[in-house]
């Protein structure tokens, strides 16, 4: 089984949430997502600036399979991206829940993210979806 | 169930993310695709190609018969001659493509793709009541393709090893598009990765043995991700995407494999074939470079000046790392073009391809 930290808050679309100061979230892929994908050549991180809504699509993960949209778990306005993805894609690969970090969102109702899932009902969420 | 390959436990203990491809448990790779793209690119890969349909021809009008149903020509081969050639229908679409080997005189092998084996083999039986041929499917072969600049050469030991010494001389007398006639085990120099290297047909009961032993030679497993950006890259053909039955030979770039002399012989959709080479396509098949990063995929729509075409396999070329794609589009439309990715018009170059050529950029 791939790796889910538990610190972490995780949603059905395999986008993990960590929860930082001031209401400001970082939004990744997990570790079981990029391992179906496989090899990613791109990332498309949204721009600093644009208010989303809860599950509009944010980024855009493209791997030598398919490209998959990765969504705003929570509504709010975008306040960071990692552009080092633009040259260096494969971090997601490599570390999707450190330097593979793909955007940061300042969250609109904190209450919200108690929707969210634990690491525990992730990991039974990703073990029901493989059979 | 599935089929499963002699390589199947091999594939598993190196690890391999498994897919089901036309009925086939299959390694898609084994960690990363780009890794294995790299080494057949620079170095030497191999791939587990046992799903193919290996039916062989052995009779005395095994020629004429592979003249009649192959676009391609079975008479300009000689012993240890292979070549590439698509199956038509009678409206000139493709049934299927594959290689032709001609091992002696009345001795044929047809290679053809795993996904259409059911009617390929329906196609050839019934076409062969009208000659006394049998096509009988080799269930008991394996297929190992080596692949890369350093491929020949380390796939050299292992194949004397397990194939011996007689196999490995003649393998190392091969030209290109050639392949061994001493029985039982052939190693032919074909491929469909745009590198030199080798396709081993072997016993089933062999080929663990090879694998380990070519793995053994520093040779890196590669699966069927890497094996389809390899031929993409060389700009390489795959049935049911450039081709289908209701697309002809003309417009899928495949017009070179149609041997069109001697003008008598009569082969399957020849007729059809004719009328549209004199009246000219109105489909072709090209190469598309798109700007930016975003990587077109199959089935997305192509605009052109000449009105819209149709994307047959895109995806992200590890040697040029950019997207490439290869389009039917309408014939006659000229210079630039723009491809619709996910709801986006991006601009796009029209090249002619190979992307790739020896290993190298050719765009």
């Amino acid at each position: 089984m791939s790796e889910v930290p538990s610190d972490l808050k995780y949603t059905t679309a395999h986008e993990w949430v960590r929860v930082e100061d001031d209401a400001v979230v970082t939004i990744g892929i997990t570790d079981h997502a990029q391992a179906q994908l496989g090899d990613l050549v791109f990332v498309e991180v949204p721009e600093a600036g644009s208010s989303l809504g809860a599950g509009d699509a944010a980024a855009v993960v493209e791997s030598v399979k398919a490209a998959s949209d990765v969504y705003a778990p929570v509504a709010g306005e975008v306040v960071g991206a990692n552009e080092q993805l633009d040259e260096n894609p494969e971090l997601v690969n490599n570390d999707p829940f450190g330097e593979g970090w793909i955007y940061q969102l300042r969250v609109e109702n904190p209450d919200a993210l108690d929707e969210l899932m634990s690491a525990a009902d992730y990991e039974a969420f990703a073990e029901s979806e493989e059979d | 169930m599935a089929k499963r390959t002699a390589l199947f436990g091999h594939h598993g203990h190196a690890g391999a993310k498994m897919v089901d491809f036309a009925g086939w448990e299959m390694p898609l790779h084994y960690g990363s695709q780009l890794a294995e793209h790299r080494a057949v690119r620079e170095c030497a890969g191999m791939f587990d190609v046992s799903h193919m349909t290996q039916v062989d021809l052995d009779a005395d009008d095994a020629e004429d018969f592979l003249r009649y149903v192959c676009a391609n020509d079975a008479a300009r081969l000689g012993d240890g001659g292979a070549i590439y050639t698509c199956l038509l229908n009678r409206r000139a679409g493709v049934i299927d493509d594959g290689i032709m080997y001609r091992f002696q005189a009345g001795h044929y092998r047809l290679v053809i793709n795993s996904a259409t084996r059911a009617k390929d083999l329906d196609w050839l039986r019934g076409l062969a009541e009208d000659y006394h041929v049998e096509p009988w499917e080799r269930c008991d072969l394996s297929m190992i393709a080596i692949q890369g600049p350093e491929a020949r050469e380390r796939a050299r030991g292992p194949i004397a090893q397990v194939l011996g010494q007689e196999i490995a001389t003649a393998a190392d007398g091969l030209r290109r598009f050639h392949v061994t006639t001493p029985e039982r085990s052939r190693v032919a120099r074909t491929g469909y990765t745009g590198e030199d290297g080798y396709e081993v047909m072997l016993p089933k009961d062999k080929a663990p043995a090879l694998w380990d032993a070519l793995i053994e030679a520093g040779v890196t497993p590669a699966g069927l991700g890497a094996r389809d950006t390899l031929r993409l890259e060389a700009g390489l053909a795959l049935y049911g995407h450039e081709m289908d039955e209701d697309t002809t030979p003309l417009e899928a770039g495949l017009g070179w494999t149609v041997a069109w002399e001697p003008p008598e012989r009569d082969f399957i959709g020849r007729e059809t074939l004719s009328e549209q080479r004199e009246a000219g396509a109105d489909r072709v098949l090209v190469g598309l470079l798109p700007e930016g990063r975003a990587v077109p995929r199959e089935g997305q729509v192509v605009h052109t000046d000449a009105g819209e075409g149709i994307v047959t396999s895109g995806g992200f070329a590890p040697t040029l790392e950019r997207p490439i794609a290869l389009a039917r589009v309408p014939a006659g439309s000229g210079g630039d073009c723009e491809i619709e990715i996910r709801k986006r018009r991006v601009p796009a170059q029209v090249v002619d391809y190979p992307f790739v050529r020896k290993g190298k950029p050719a765009v």
